[in-house]
């Protein structure tokens, strides 16, 4: 075998920082609280591991020594600062009096799974805007490179880099607050004293144990997942490369967060529903980008292993205890992958899945689905009632989803001129240029057949004939 | 940055095309954006929608936001731009024409107007 060569040494070291990334990162974090300030250290910690280990050798435990390095980074950076700006009391404080002369190496084990987790739910904390909570999770949990996160998100890197900064700010003043029943929180907000608001810090960063807190947490996390995951699958013409990338990067956090938690139903349902709806990717779309619907798509094209994977897993999960929203979705999508073409899909079973969704959240989204599948098994009058129900919904209003639907609906039941004003209308309220062109494109083939040369139109009256 | 300036009752009234006259000019702009980035020429490019989708904003004497619209009358409007990084105005005015002709109905070029404008620069560093 022949020697590892210098590039090989790197890749592996590569790999190995970002795989211990984010457990370093929350370790440091939880330990000194102010998020920017650790990941700058982390950083340097990790330029000392790529510059010295090539040469050294890669340290027994790497983790610990990457948490040592930090830690001693960061103890250097707070007293500095403090220094500066005549803060000494929260440098005393910030600093357990039992870390302040060494830091104990961390051992791994258990502490290595709430790592990763604290990180993760520090990232999409609630608090944050979903794209501050994108970003940074990106950053802190994926290791994606601001330049790397800017180009995904179509931004300049300044821009990027404001709104990962901005965040870890929001970060840093929430973990201030405490927990919402702390006395504390209220005499944070009041007074301004360092001493304060450092009593008042540390109860955000614990654990929840188990039950409706953790439950609650979990939910945001996926929430910030799943945006993730769409934000890159809704991939617009010339972006699409780096774009999918961000579908990948949620599905590999969705797998680690799976793996972390593998008892959540939920969290098992969104991979399951991530791999489902990707497994279409190579399909979704023509070669110039336009929309391919799914009735219309090569289902050659669609990837088997992930549909088989998908499959699997909610297969398993579904009998594990009550079934929740998202596996319901998953369960959905599955229907439609394990049907070999358009018209075999089980539509029965996809509105039976749908009307338990509906009954169960207030989604308008779940509501507009359950509208198709309805159409889909009953006919299209079903289904308009149906969007008629929802179509005073304030959420809707506006949402060019609303006359998309209503468009395929009417066209199916014979109303050509209702479909086209759906379909231009629609046309008008889509953010995204793909969609424009789709429903551009359905209005044009409605209207055609008005315009249709005398050809055409006779065709159709000796249809009518013939009847 | 190139500007594509329609009349709001002009020849720019994709929605009432022929199928097929969209889909042209559809597949025009997608290439059009494809070659202009295949040769390091495109900076950004971008599609606005439709001026009954605008508002005007102003703000009121305390900062808050003033709105105001929709425009659907809107004499002329900016329905997209390019900008391209080029080496002279020359080549900045023959990308323009190549986009002035995209297909219309029946394949015609529409010849509508584009509008050029140079982006202004940092102040070279040998001033500062």
């Amino acid at each position: 075998m022949p020697a590892p060569t210098d590039s090989d040494v790197a890749a592996t070291i590569g790999r190995l920082l970002r795989e211990v990334a984010p457990q370093v990162l929350g370790v440091v974090v939880r330990r000194y609280r102010d998020f920017a300030a650790c990941e700058d250290a982390v950083q340097e910690a990790f330029i000392a591991a790529a510059t010295q280990w090539p040469g050294e050798g890669v340290p027994e435990n790497p983790r610990a020594w990457l948490i040592q390095v930090a830690s001693r980074r960061i103890t250097d950076h707070v007293r500095a600062e403090a220094a500066r700006r005549h803060r000494e009391a929260i440098v005393v404080s910030l600093i357990p009096p039992d870390e302040q002369i060494a830091l104990a190496a961390d051992t791994g084990g258990a502490t290595e799974r709430d790592d990763t987790l604290d990180l993760l739910f520090m990232s999409c904390h609630p608090a944050l805007s979903p794209a501050s909570a994108i970003a940074l999770t990106l950053r802190a949990v994926g290791g994606l490179t601001t330049a790397e996160i800017a180009r995904a998100f179509l931004v300049p890197e300044a821009t990027m880099a404001q709104r990962v900064s901005r965040a870890k700010q929001t970060i840093y003043l929430e973990t201030l607050k405490g927990s919402p029943d702390s006395p504390a929180k209220s005499s944070a907000r009041r007074s301004r004293a360092p001493l304060t608001r450092i009593k008042a810090s540390g109860v955000a960063f614990e654990m929840p144990e188990a039950g409706a807190a953790l439950g609650a947490r979990l939910g945001s996390v996926m929430h910030v997942l799943y945006l993730m995951f769409s934000e890159g699958y809704a991939a617009s013409q010339g972006s699409e490369i780096l774009r999918s990338d961000l579908s990948g990067e949620a599905l590999r956090l969705t797998r680690l967060l799976h793996g972390l938690v593998p008892d959540e139903t939920e969290v098992a349902g969104l991979l399951a529903l991530m791999l489902l709806t990707d497994a279409r990717r190579a399909a979704r779309t023509g070669p110039a980008g336009e929309i391919i619907p799914l009735d219309e798509q090569d289902r050659t094209a669609w990837d088997r292993e992930a549909i088989a994977e998908g499959v699997a897993l909610i297969t398993e999960t579904w009998p594990k205890g009550r079934v929740g929203p998202v596996q319901l979705q998953a369960g959905s999508a599955a229907v439609h992958d394990e049907a070999a073409r358009a018209d075999e899909t089980d539509w029965p079973q996809i509105l039976a899945l749908y009307g338990v969704l509906s009954r169960m959240s207030d989604n308008p989204m779940v509501a507009l689905n359950h509208a198709v599948a309805l159409a889909m098994v009953e006919g299209p009058a079903a289904g308009l009632a149906r969007l008629d129900e929802i179509a005073s919904d304030p959420r809707l209003a506006g949402h060019h989803r609303l006359d998309a639907v209503r468009g395929h609906l009417l066209e199916r039941a014979g109303d050509r001129t209702g479909a086209i004003a759906c379909f231009r209308r629609a046309a008008e309220q889509t953010a995204s240029t793909a969609e424009r062109n789709y429903l551009l494109l359905q209005a044009a083939r409605l209207s055609d057949v008005d315009r249709q040369v005398p050809g055409g139109r006779q065709r159709r009256t000796r249809a009518a004939f013939s009847k | 940055m190139l500007m594509m300036n329609t009349p709001g009752k002009g020849p720019y009234q994709i929605a009432s095309w022929p199928k097929e006259d969209i889909a042209r000019h559809i597949q025009f702009m997608m290439s059009f954006a494809t070659k202009l980035g295949a040769a390091g020429e495109l900076v950004a490019a971008e599609g606005l929608s439709g001026p009954d989708q605008a508002k005007r904003v102003r703000a009121a004497a305390d900062g808050a936001p003033i709105t105001d619209g929709v425009f659907p009358e809107a004499k002329e409007f900016l329905v997209g731009y390019w900008i391209v990084d080029v080496d002279t105005p020359e080549r900045a005015y023959q990308i323009a024409a190549e986009a002035s002709a995209a297909p219309g109905v029946g394949g015609k070029p529409l010849n509508m107007a584009i509008e050029v404008r140079q982006v202004m620069t940092a102040p070279p560093a040998d001033a500062l």
